[in-house]
């Protein structure tokens, strides 16, 4: 009996905030914490400061308030050009590729378990193996020898080779193209995870209630059981989507020809680690976080109405 | 609908029949032996969907093993053919000969580069297990502004804060020491996030409670009981940490040539461009190896961690 009472007075007292206890807490996430500060916090703070600055690294920062903004919009040609890619590229890739995840996913977890796990290797293989999106620059290389531009070739698409990587035509849709193929990330395991997730006895109780097909069945039973993976992968896809800039210069040069596919990751890669303007590349970079969390910020609004 | 529990949600689904009328028990048998609602002209088109876009992902990884192990007048025949007819190992061997004509030997690169990803992965799991413990299942002030920092962190890209993470390694003099790849590595949000999430699920409070009343501390109760418990979560962990370390530059940070890492010695290969194009593919080739290996290692476990990945609202 008093054994009993014990138990219960922890259960009552479920992890009291006595000192001791919080002294403990505290102690637990303190190494994550002066890292998340000095690694997350602080470079965070420490760019929306210095966009108020003039800093060459070498004289001490000069307030200058919002020049540098003032220059960006409307001194600046090249970063409008900037904002404009990364809006086409983030507005294509972000839902395409979140729509991917998913549907990719969802088919997949129609296949038998062993089946199952070979073609999620399939799928995320472009997102672990690194650097292999520099293979599309052989495939789409400038001379006969690039794999396209021979294929073409030989067939008599084309009679002279195509400059892929720099003609202005082609760059906006290849870099969408390379930015689809490696978008199957860490959303699309959650989205793998949330199909597997969904107890079958939700599908038998809705087959006897009408539903008829496998569409149905994704809208009205499996997608507002899985809304959290969904909010999960479409943070990961738009942060993903705006944040495209080393691909890009990899493959088209940095920068690309007539700008054509320079987006503000180039533009703030340039100002920062070129030109050391630091005070102008940390108003881009703030501009691109603000920009990154508001969307991230709609898009969780838009999602938590699904189903409602 | 969402919100509802199982038990509402059956009992929703048993009030509101949309389909009027007597369930023919005949056909509710057939639907149970096979599975259900699934047309043949769907699998089939699914079937299609699925292939088409594996060969998309495939075709520049099987381009690159194939190019690896083509010989040189395979490499330059024209038009060019996508799988090797005689393979051979000369690629890989020039690639070795070219390493080691550099000043620094190219084991030097490989050992950089493990002892990076694998301090830094190491380290990672353990400071963010500690603190996604500390969140999910103890109480204390600020926890709640945490947890909510650590999910707005997620929604931008680390690469956006390149330019003050500079002046930062630059201030605590830093520069050309690998504590600059490793230690933001310890704290990345993505890897605390997952583990938080399946940490809610999947451990009990009464395990805890139990743990306490045995006179466990609390180190040692995370240590001995909770950490085995969450295996699929830190695997999980690992195979994230690792492939974005393995995979780390950091040029920006490292200039001393004896401290590179494996991305950037194999970067200056390619480089070079279509005349090291067989040397290319097979140093493509050899960066993927080991990440695909954790990865395939370690798959049925990363599902398990990432159906908690869920975020609310």
């Amino acid at each position: 009996m008093k054994g009993l009472i014990l138990i219960k007075k922890q259960i009552d007292h479920k992890r009291p905030s006595n000192a001791k206890e919080t002294t403990v807490s505290y102690l637990f996430i303190l190494p994550y914490m002066i890292g998340f500060s000095i690694f997350t916090v602080l470079p965070v703070l420490i760019s929306i400061v210095f966009s108020f600055t003039s800093f060459d690294i070498l004289q001490p920062p000069k307030w200058i308030w919002f020049e540098n903004y003032f220059r960006l919009f409307f001194a600046d040609s090249i970063f409008l050009t900037a904002i404009r890619n990364t809006l086409i590229l983030a507005f294509v890739t972000g839902p395409v590729g979140y729509m991917l995840s998913l549907l990719m996913a969802w088919f997949i977890n129609e296949l038998r378990p062993k089946v199952r796990a070979l073609v999620t290797f399939v799928f995320f293989a472009p997102t672990i193996s690194g650097n292999m999106f520099l293979m599309w620059n052989l495939l789409f290389a400038t001379d006969s020898y690039g794999y396209l531009n021979g294929t073409l070739m030989r067939y008599g698409f084309i009679i002279t080779p195509v400059n892929w990587l720099r003609n202005p035509d082609y760059m906006m849709g290849i870099a969408i193209m390379v930015s689809l193929w490696m978008s199957l990330g860490v959303g699309f395991l959650a989205f793998i995870a949330g199909f597997q997730g969904v107890d079958r006895s939700y599908y038998e109780a809705a087959a006897v209630d009408g539903i008829s097909n496998r569409w149905q069945e994704l809208w009205f039973v499996t997608l507002p059981l899985m809304k959290s993976q969904m909010m999960f992968s479409a943070v990961m896809s738009i942060t993903g989507a705006f944040s495209v800039g080393g691909v890009v210069s990899a493959l088209f040069g940095d920068p690309s020809q007539d700008y054509a596919v320079h987006t503000i990751m180039n533009h703030l890669n340039d100002y920062g680690g070129v030109r050391f303007e630091m005070g102008y590349a940390s108003a881009i970079a703030t501009l691109l976080f603000f920009i990154m969390i508001g969307a991230n910020l709609v898009i969780k609004r838009l999602i938590s109405k699904v189903g409602e | 609908m969402a919100r509802m529990s199982k038990k509402e949600k059956e009992l929703h689904l048993l009030l509101n029949p949309k389909k009027v009328g007597p369930v023919d028990p005949a056909k509710l048998k057939a639907t149970k032996v096979k599975r259900l609602n699934r047309s043949t002209g769907g699998d089939v088109l699914i079937a299609v969907i699925l292939g088409v876009f594996g060969l998309f992902m495939l075709f520049p990884i099987v381009f690159a093993v194939s190019n690896a192990f083509k010989p040189l007048d395979e490499l330059w025949y024209f038009p060019p053919r996508l799988i090797v007819r005689n393979p051979t190992m000369k690629n890989f061997i020039d690639l070795f000969n070219l390493m080691s004509e550099s000043w620094v030997p190219f084991s030097k690169y490989i050992f950089n580069t493990l002892l990076v990803a694998v301090t830094g992965t190491f380290g990672h799991v353990i400071i963010a297990s500690l603190a996604a413990f500390a969140i999910s299942k103890h109480k204390f002030r600020g926890q709640k502004v945490m947890f909510q920092m650590i999910v707005l962190s997620l929604m931008f890209s680390g690469a956006v804060t390149g330019v003050p993470t500079f002046l930062i390694f630059s201030r605590l003099g830093m520069m050309n020491n690998f504590l600059v790849l490793i230690l933001p590595a310890f704290t990345s949000s993505l890897g605390l996030y997952l583990m938080k999430q399946f940490m809610d699920q999947m451990i009990n409070e009464s395990v805890l409670e139990a743990a306490k009343i045995d006179g466990s501390n609390e180190f040692n109760t995370f240590w001995k009981i909770v950490m085995p418990m969450v295996k699929p979560a830190w695997l999980t962990l690992i195979v994230l940490s690792f492939q974005g370390l393995w995979n780390t530059g950091g040029t920006v940070y490292i200039q001393k040539e004896s401290l590179k890492t494996l991305n950037y010695a194999l970067g200056q290969i390619l480089a070079a461009g279509v005349t090291r194009q067989g040397a290319a593919a097979a140093a493509a080739v050899i960066m993927m190896i080991l990440p695909v290996l954790v990865f395939v290692f370690s798959q049925s476990k990363i599902v398990e961690t990432m159906s908690s990945s869920g975020m609310k609202d």
